[in-house]
């Protein structure tokens, strides 16, 4: 069963071709990277899929609802920078994921407290308790991207988009954020499409692997053909195929040998 | 070493500061001196000791006809001028500022007229201003108002326009609706810019303010200082400069004790 449905989507800025042809069906639950050389409509795709951008051609539905129009709830979103608000301390931008979709943005007496204890307890299992009352400014980087995938979650979204969320953090602090968010989704289970430069982490983490490449170039004109999903891996056991296909097929087993006397 | 690579220490630091300040004061003590030397009469340059006096009188010493000290009532009339029309012109600017930074239609319709209004020279609209609001405090404080409020929407709506749009997508995806985007993601972080764009249009306020008060006021710092001009009172005028420049590097540097200590967030990167 299909959760999301991309059918034919192109994008385009004019005549600046970016993606073409894009169709894709992805399982409630799975972990999908996707990977790619720069410019190559990574991350177009991936504001395509938050409702950012509309394509200039085909629908994109989450769970067969209608095609959305803007970004909304059922997509949270962690990027690699400026994702969670300088403005507020660490405990304020869990508060946020609950409130900002009130009228005024706000809660006030009974509720207020609630979810304040909610986003310490929040907090306490992300481990980031200690710093609640900090600024993210003071926070280091992987901190920092720790309370924003904490921020996305805490809006309970349908999907989780991740562009290159940890692009910018150095390769131990990355291993730990792996070990998280691997958590985290043993834990929710949700779908999760993230955008990365990193083949490593694309296959460690992900159920699939989407390539995105141009399929055709023009010498004349680089930008006249957009990229397209050209590699699909089933990045499961490890990326080992047909683990699984007992599943699918039972009639495949061996035989168990006749009982003979 | 390089030149770009030394910096004074210490002592010569404080002492490299307070240089341009000493060297004004001394040549003005010795081309005073010269000055009265030849003529004793001489009111162009007055000795600093003159100053000195003349000042402790302005501040202390009640008019004899009113029995108000004129100073302080200078003061406060143009502090109050001053305060209603930056006052003013910050709330709208920072109305505009959001609205044109945030949303698409008020961009279209407003950014290129605010652009071609800043570049009016305020100072030729005072005669209208006049014409219409009459001699009163009000053509004063809407001068003020109309001086600064162009280049300080501009200044904000650009401000806005600067938050990283990842912010305002990540807002959207926790469900937030524009006026909470307005509120409680743009409008904190633009207030710190607000005191800085303050900051910045002060020298220009009191400017019109001087100006609006030379031409056509009974009280107030500017228009004192063109009232004693005609008995070239030159003592008098430089007392009420100092004054001037000491009240606008006052409400400056308490500006900027505003903004730190209001906004803890944007120090806290630093």
């Amino acid at each position: 069963m299909s959760f999301v449905t991309v059918r034919d989507v192109w994008q385009s800025y004019g005549a600046r071709s970016i993606l073409e042809r894009v169709t894709l069906d992805v399982s409630e639950g799975d972990f999908v990277s996707i990977v790619g050389a720069s410019g190559c409509g990574k991350s177009t795709f991936l504001r395509l899929l938050l409702a950012d951008e509309r394509p200039v051609r085909g629908e994109i539905r989450v769970d067969g609802a209608e095609p959305a129009t803007e970004p909304g709830r059922s997509r949270g979103v962690v990027f690699q920078r400026y994702s969670v608000f300088p403005h507020m301390t660490v405990r304020e931008n869990i508060v946020a994921a609950e409130t900002f979709s009130r009228p005024l943005g706000r809660v006030w007496g009974r509720a207020r407290r609630e979810a304040r204890e909610r986003a310490d307890a929040t907090l306490e299992r992300v481990g980031l308790a200690h710093v609640a009352d900090a600024y993210p400014a003071t926070l280091s980087g992987g901190m920092q991207q720790r309370l924003a995938i904490a921020q996305a979650l805490t809006a309970r979204p349908r999907i989780l988009l991740l562009d290159e969320p940890f692009g910018a953090l150095d390769p131990g602090t990355r291993l730990s954020m792996h070990a998280f968010l691997q958590d985290l989704r043993a834990e929710t289970g949700m779908t999760v499409f993230m955008v990365t430069h990193d083949l490593e982490e694309g296959f460690k983490l992900g159920d699939r692997v989407l390539v995105f490449d141009k399929p055709r170039w023009d010498t004349q004109a680089p930008e006249r053909f957009g990229a397209t999903i050209t590699y699909d891996f089933d990045a499961r056991d490890g990326g080992v195929p047909f683990q699984r296909i007992l599943d699918r097929y039972p009639s495949l087993a061996p035989r168990p040998p006749a009982a003979t006397g | 070493m390089r030149l770009i690579n030394r910096r004074p220490a210490r002592p010569a630091a404080v002492l490299l500061t307070a240089l341009p300040f000493v060297a004004v004061a001394i040549a003005y003590a010795i081309a005073s001196e010269i000055r009265l030397a030849a003529n004793p009469q001489d009111k162009l340059l007055p000795a600093p000791a003159t100053i000195w006096d003349t000042a402790v009188r302005l501040f202390s010493e009640p008019d004899r006809r009113t029995g108000e000290i004129l100073l302080w009532r200078d003061t406060a009339a143009s502090l109050r001028r001053l305060a209603v029309g930056v006052g003013a012109g910050a709330l709208v600017s920072l109305l505009l500022g959001v609205l044109i930074g945030l949303l698409p239609y008020v961009r279209r319709t407003l950014s290129d007229f605010v652009a071609v209004i800043s570049m009016v020279p305020p100072l030729a609209l005072l005669p209208i201003l006049f014409i219409v609001f009459g001699l009163g405090e009000m053509s004063k404080i809407v001068l003020i108002a109309i001086g600064i409020t162009p280049l300080m929407i501009r200044d904000l709506a650009q401000r806005v326009l600067d938050i990283p749009h990842e912010e305002i997508v990540k807002a959207q995806t926790l469900g937030a609706s524009t006026p909470v985007i307005a509120l409680r993601v743009v409008l904190p972080q633009i207030l710190p810019r607000l005191i800085s764009a303050v900051r910045l249009q002060l020298g220009p306020a009191w400017l019109f303010l001087i100006a609006a008060e030379a031409v056509a006021a009974e009280v107030g710092l500017g228009y004192r200082i063109f009232l004693v001009r005609r008995y070239l009172a030159m003592d008098i005028i430089l007392t009420y400069v100092i004054w001037i420049t000491l009240l606008a590097f006052v409400i400056d540097w308490a500006l900027k004790q505003l903004s730190r200590r209001a906004f803890p967030w944007k120090e806290a990167g630093l």
